[in-house]
C-alpha cells in the first residue's frame, strides 16, 4: 500500500476487539452477551455476502442459506467425521481454519453450478429459482445419514471462539469492500443499475453476475461453517427458506447495496430479537399473562415494517459510513 | 477508401412484421453520417442490430472488414463501436465519474485478486483510469458534475454524460439515438458543436439517428432515410431535403 499509516478501519476494527475482550474479561460482558455477539458477527458476514448479490449486482437470491449450509457441513463433517479434531489442541486451529475455507470453496462451487442456468432467468423467475434451490440443499442433507440426516450434524467441536469469529468477520468485510470499490465492483453495479447499458459498455454482464453470486456463496459458506462450530450443531432446519428470508430482510433493513448498513442491521437485528425475548419474559412475570415466544415474532414484524414504511431505502440507503470508504473514493 | 462499417443485405423480422428490410449502406471513416425517417420506420431496430441487441434474421454486418454479426453486445462494444440511447440509459444512482469509470473497465487488466487485496499494480491501473475519466469529464465540460450521483444532473447533461461514456469506451464508431430529443434551442446548438467535436478531435465516425431536422440538415456530410423499413432516399443534405418521396414520408401525400 502506498501509504504507511495504518487504514482507520483496522484501527477501529482493533480498538473495539480490545474493548470487547476488556469488558468480558471485566465482567462486564457476560457469557450470554458474548454469544450475542458472536452471532451477530456471523450474520455480519452471511447479510454482507447477500448484499453482494442482491444490492450490489442486483440480482434476486432467496436461498442465501443454502450456501451457509453447504460451507457448515463440509466443514462440519472434516473436523467432526474425518478428522476428530478436539478443540483444546492449540495445533488444530489451523486445520479448522482451512476446513472453513474448504466450507467456503464448496459453497462457491454449489453457487458456480446454480449461478451459470439461474442468472438467465430475472427478477421473479430467479427468487423462485433460488428458493427451490435452497430447499434442495435442506433436503439433501435431510437425507444424507452420513451426517446425520434429520437429527443433524451432532458434536461438532467448539472451535469458533470470539477471536476467530471476529478475524473472520473483520477480513469478509474488508475484502468485500475492497471489492466494491474497485473496477470489478463497479462492473457489477452497473448490473444492477441496467443491464443493457452496462452491455454496451463492453461489461459482460452473465462474468459479472455469475462472480457475484459465487463470491458470495464462498462467503456465506464461511459464515455458515464458523456458525455450525459455534452452535455445535448444524441442522437442516436451520438453513431453510425462513433463514433466508430473514437473511433478506437484514439486507433491506441495513440498505440495499451498504456495507454499513448490512453491519448495522445485523448486529441490530440479531440483538432486538434476544432483547424481545427477554422483555416478553418478564411481561409474562409480572402481568401473569403468558406472551410465548411467537409473538416476538410479531413485534419483530412490526418493527420491520415501520422501517419500510419510514424509511423505504433501509436504515442507511445506498450509503456507506466514511470509515467503510476507500480513501480515494471518498468526497 | 474502405468502408469503417459495412452492412450488407441485412433485414430482421419481428414475427411477420418487417422492421428492417434488405439494408445496405457503408460507412466511410470520419464521416458524419445522418440516418433519418419517420417513427416507426426501423431506425433504432437498426441500431440494436448493429450493436447486437438482436441478431439480424439475414445479412452481415461488417466493423473494419471483421463480421460482428451476432456477437455479443459487449464484445461488440469492445471492437470498436459506441451507442448512446433515444431514452436515456444511465446508471443513474452512481456518480458521474462512475458512469465514466464503467466503461473503462474492459480495459482493465488486473484480476479479482488484485481489488480484493489492493496490490499496487491495482492501485496503479485503479489511479490510471480515474485520471483518464477526469480528463475526459474535462474535455466534456463535465469535471466539476464527477462526483454528484448522475440522476441528479439536468437532462441536458445527462445526454452529454452518455455520450462520455460511449467515447470513454474508446470508439472507432459512435451510434447516437436522437440526441437532440428534448433539447432546448441552445443546447442544440451545443450539442451539433459537440457532435462536431467528437469527429474532430476524438477522431470518431458519427453515425446518428435524429428527428430535428436542423441538427441533421446543419451536420451530417451524408443522409439516408428510411420508410417502413425500406430505404426511400439517400445523397448529401441538400439533395435529400428536396427529395419529394422524403417530403411524402414526412408531410403525407400532397404534404409537398
Amino acid at each position: 500500500m502506498g501509504n504507511m499509516k495504518l487504514p482507520r478501519l483496522t484501527i477501529i476494527a482493533v480498538l473495539l476487539y480490545a474493548l470487547i475482550q476488556l469488558l468480558s474479561l471485566v465482567g462486564v460482558l457476560n457469557g450470554y452477551f458474548l454469544i450475542i455477539i458472536n452471532q451477530s458477527l456471523i450474520f455480519v458476514i452471511l447479510t454482507v455476502s447477500l448484499n453482494l448479490i442482491n444490492g450490489i449486482t442486483g440480482q434476486f437470491s432467496l436461498g442465501h442459506m443454502g450456501f451457509a449450509a453447504v460451507g457448515a457441513y463440509v466443514s462440519g463433517t472434516i473436523t467432526t467425521l474425518i478428522l476428530k479434531l478436539s478443540p483444546d489442541k492449540l495445533g488444530n486451529y489451523p486445520i479448522f481454519v482451512i476446513a472453513i475455507i474448504l466450507g467456503g470453496v464448496f459453497a462457491a462451487v454449489v453457487g458456480l453450478v446454480i449461478g451459470f442456468p439461474s442468472l438467465r432467468l430475472k427478477g421473479d423467475y430467479l427468487a423462485i429459482m433460488t428458493l427451490g434451490f435452497g430447499e434442495i440443499i435442506r433436503i439433501i442433507l435431510n437425507n444424507i445419514d452420513y451426517v446425520g440426516g434429520p437429527r443433524g450434524l451432532l458434536g461438532i467441536p467448539k472451535f469458533s471462539n470470539f477471536t476467530i469469529i471476529y478475524v473472520f468477520t473483520f477480513l469478509t468485510v474488508v475484502l468485500l469492500r475492497n471489492l466494491i470499490q474497485s473496477s470489478h465492483g463497479r462492473a457489477m453495479l452497473a448490473v444492477r443499475e441496467n443491464e443493457v447499458a452496462a452491455e454496451l459498455v463492453g461489461v459482460d454482464t452473465t462474468r459479472y453476475k455469475v462472480l457475484g453470486f459465487v463470491i458470495g456463496a464462498f462467503f456465506s459458506g464461511i459464515g455458515g461453517g464458523l456458525l455450525a462450530h459455534l452452535l455445535q450443531i448444524a441442522h437442516p432446519t436451520q438453513y431453510g427458506f425462513y433463514a433466508s428470508a430473514l437473511l433478506l430482510v437484514y439486507v433491506y433493513a441495513g440498505g440495499m447495496g451498504s456495507i454499513t448498513g448490512s453491519i448495522i442491521a445485523a448486529f441490530a437485528l440479531t440483538f432486538l430479537t434476544q432483547f424481545l425475548q427477554l422483555g416478553l419474559d418478564s411481561l409474562t412475570n409480572i402481568t401473569g399473562i403468558s406472551f410465548g415466544s411467537e409473538w416476538k415474532m410479531v413485534i419483530y414484524a412490526v418493527i420491520l415494517i415501520l422501517i419500510m414504511l419510514y424509511r423505504t431505502e433501509g436504515l442507511m440507503g445506498m450509503k456507506e459510513a466514511k470509515i467503510v470508504m476507500l480513501e480515494e473514493e471518498k468526497k | 477508401m474502405s468502408a469503417l462499417l459495412s452492412i450488407k443485405g441485412m433485414s430482421h423480422y419481428f414475427g411477420g412484421l418487417k422492421a428492417v428490410s434488405n439494408f445496405n449502406f457503408d460507412i466511410p471513416e470520419g464521416v458524419i453520417y445522418g440516418l433519418i425517417g419517420p417513427n416507426g420506420s426501423g431506425k433504432t431496430t437498426t441500431f440494436n442490430l448493429i450493436t447486437g441487441i438482436y441478431t439480424p434474421t439475414e445479412g452481415k454486418i461488417l466493423f473494419e472488414d471483421r463480421e460482428v454479426t451476432g456477437l455479443r453486445s459487449y464484445k461488440i462494444v469492445q471492437q470498436g463501436i459506441a451507442r448512446t440511447f433515444q431514452n436515456l440509459r444511465i446508471f443513474g444512482d452512481l456518480s458521474v465519474l462512475d458512469n465514466i469509470r464503467i466503461a473503462r473497465h474492459f480495459n482493465f487488466k488486473a484480476g479479482l485478486f488484485g481489488s480484493f487485496f489492493r496490490t499496487p499494480g491495482t492501485l496503479k491501473e485503479e489511479k490510471k483510469m480515474r485520471e483518464e475519466a477526469m480528463e475526459l469529464l474535462a474535455m466534456m465540460h463535465l469535471q466539476n458534475r464527477a462526483h454528484e450521483v448522475a440522476k441528479n444532473l439536468p437532462y441536458g447533461e445527462l445526454r452529454r454524460v452518455e455520450i462520455a461514456r460511449a467515447l470513454a469506451t474508446g470508439p472507432k464508431l459512435i451510434l447516437l439515438d436522437e440526441p437532440a430529443a428534448g433539447m432546448n434551442p441552445k443546447e442544440v446548438a451545443d450539442l451539433m458543436e459537440l457532435i462536431r467535436r467528437i469527429r474532430d478531435e476524438f477522431k470518431v465516425t458519427v453515425f446518428l439517428i435524429e428527428h430535428h431536422m436542423k441538427v441533421v440538415m446543419g451536420i451530417c456530410e451524408y443522409i439516408k432515410v428510411l420508410d417502413f423499413g425500406e430505404t426511400i432516399a439517400e445523397g448529401l443534405p441538400e439533395k435529400v431535403g428536396k427529395d419529394p418521396k422524403v417530403l411524402e414520408a414526412y408531410l403525407g401525400k400532397g404534404g409537398a
